[in-house]
């Protein structure tokens, strides 16, 4: 090899792994870009009226937004009791029981649906329950939120609990253990983490969901009491202060945008750090 | 599933060993094994003796794998898998229409050619791991369990310190030795190896095989290897199979020595496989 062809290689391999590099600092990039705007626009309507009072009628000054965060808060909850047992369970049917044409029409089936336009869902719930029992509800925006989820929490589920060798589970059916068992016990608690981060992807999807909301939780200046009654949520706070004439609401719309954000990231470091594998390296 | 249970508790520690029992251990009658239209096994006959170990040899894709999971019905997590013929544990027959697989596996354990020790959990955790998940709750019997396996195994003076660190701390042979504690620790009445060495450095090897002849004395163990020093050294018994074919089946000196049949010889002295 020539000490030419050498130098070549070197500066090919310099630049490719440049390249990578801006790629990768892309990515981050818009995330960065949306965080700083949030913060400047939106920390300095960030008080403690903001979490604790109802909004103000429109053209007085201050109130906040306490309704909405509760409000979005239940709807996650209340969604993922719907969405993560479905999708989990229905993720543990692709990949541990083997039943091809049915797994094969599953699959393309959650497919599809990851595709649906999400004001579609707000539709099909609108007419399905909103109609029936007559009047927007926290109930009927929990279900959207949770049918939203299943798809998506179903894929990861099944992904992860693919990555968890064979070997696991013929050591453990090996010792006579129920397969049932060896699924919960073993493979489940094996692909643990992830199946978290697919629950934590879908649950930051649906947090910031708008359109569907609008046909079922629809919203509310005030408090809600009961599951049949509309809620307020953060996404469409912010669309109804955003779309307003007003300054003050303005401001309040980007500072309900920079706490939407806060609060899908605070749980993701939560569960993550309640779940956390106690054998894990530090570090890693 | 009781009828078949009580037979899983021998007491290895027993002072007074029951004298082998005149039934073998394994006993396969026209044994063939598919996996779709392919035979992988055809027409197998073979009785694998108690408390002795039997050693599996033969070619890559010979059937010896199958053959072996085909003792702990291991070869049904394939879909595609049909057996015909019939295999017998010190005479019940395992394939019997109202034997569950769960049962068989609890009588017959197994350990793979490469370490599996689970991940999410401690040493300690790894060993009982078969008795836990089979509602066993008594924290006394379950640390003498422990303790018990760990011996068995050769590796209780090497952990018995650091009996709740991660088990993939431990090295390579190690872990094996581990997997072979776990499948003690349910006290099955025979022991599948497949190739439990293959992956391991010579010293860990010889450790194994060490315990291969320790072991035999309470268990019966059946073991696949590539490597005919291994099999001349560790078993009693040996098996030739080619093609899916039982060629040659006897004491294992006779068949390294003085073995009849041609195609045997030609693989024990390496000129084929």
């Amino acid at each position: 090899m020539t000490a030419h062809n050498h130098h070549w290689r070197k500066a090919k391999n310099g630049l490719m792994q440049s390249l990578t590099c801006v790629c990768a600092v892309l990515v981050i990039l818009p995330l960065l870009l949306v965080f700083f705007q949030l913060v400047a626009r939106g920390a300095s309507s960030l008080n403690w009226a903001f979490f604790t009072q109802l909004p103000k009628p429109a053209g007085e000054a201050g109130g906040g937004m306490a309704n909405a965060i509760a409000g979005t808060f239940v709807l996650m909850l209340l969604a993922s009791t719907l969405g993560v047992p479905v999708g989990v369970l229905g993720g543990v049917f692709l990949s541990e029981y083997s039943h091809r044409h049915l797994n094969w029409w599953i699959r393309f089936g959650a497919d599809v649906i990851n595709g649906v336009p999400s004001i579609t869902w707000g539709m099909v719930v609108y007419a399905l329950m909103v109609l029936p029992m007559k009047g927007f509800s926290l109930l009927a925006g929990a279900v959207v939120l949770g049918l939203m989820m299943i798809p998506l929490i179903m894929r990861t589920t099944e992904e992860v609990l693919q990555l968890v060798p064979t070997g696991y589970r013929e050591a453990a059916l090996a010792l006579g253990i129920a397969q049932w068992r060896v699924i919960s016990q073993i493979v489940l608690r094996t692909a643990l983490k992830g199946i978290i981060t697919g629950v934590m992807l879908a649950l930051a999807r649906v947090g910031g969901e708008t359109a569907p909301l609008l046909f079922t939780a629809f919203g509310n200046a005030y408090w809600t009491h009961r599951l049949t009654e509309p809620v307020a949520a953060l996404p469409l706070q912010i669309f109804n202060y955003a779309i307003s004439p007003y300054d003050d609401w303005h401001r309040q719309a980007w500072a309900g945008a920079l706490v939407l954000i806060l609060l899908v990231s605070s749980i993701n470091v939560c569960v993550r750090v309640l779940t956390r594998d106690r054998f894990a390296k530090r570090g890693s | 599933m009781d009828a078949l249970l009580p037979s899983t508790m021998p007491n290895a520690t027993a002072e007074s060993k029951p004298a082998p029992p005149a039934v073998p251990a394994v006993s396969a009658r026209g044994l063939s094994i598919f996996f779709g239209n392919k035979a992988v096994l055809k027409n197998v006959t073979i009785d694998i003796a108690a408390r002795a170990v039997t050693a599996i040899i033969g070619p890559s894709g010979c059937g010896k794998s199958t053959f072996l999971r085909s003792i702990n019905r291991m070869h049904e997590l394939n879909p595609d898998a049909r057996m015909e013929g019939e295999i017998r544990l010190f005479g019940d027959n395992i394939y019997s229409r109202d034997v569950e697989p769960v049962v068989v596996r609890r009588r017959v354990g197994m350990v793979f050619q490469k370490s599996n020790p689970f991940p999410t959990m401690s040493i300690a955790e790894n060993v009982t791991v078969g008795l836990r998940l089979n509602g066993l709750r008594d924290k006394k019997l379950l640390t003498e369990r422990t303790e018990q396996s760990l011996r068995m195994a050769a590796l209780w003076d090497e952990v018995k310190d650091r009996l709740h660190a991660p088990a993939i701390s431990l090295s390579g042979g190690q872990q094996q030795r581990l997997c072979i504690a776990r499948a003690l620790a349910v006290q099955p009445e025979v022991l599948l190896m497949d190739e439990p060495a293959s992956a391991l450095d010579p010293l860990a090897t010889q450790k194994i095989e060490d315990l291969i002849i320790e072991l035999k004395k309470d268990y019966t163990i059946v073991i696949v290897t590539h490597n005919m020093q291994q099999a001349a050294r560790s078993s009693d018994f040996t098996a030739f199979f080619y093609l899916g074919d039982l060629v040659e089946f006897g004491a294992t000196t006779r068949i390294f020595t003085n073995p009849t049949q041609k195609r045997t010889e030609d693989y024990v002295t390496g000129r084929f496989g």
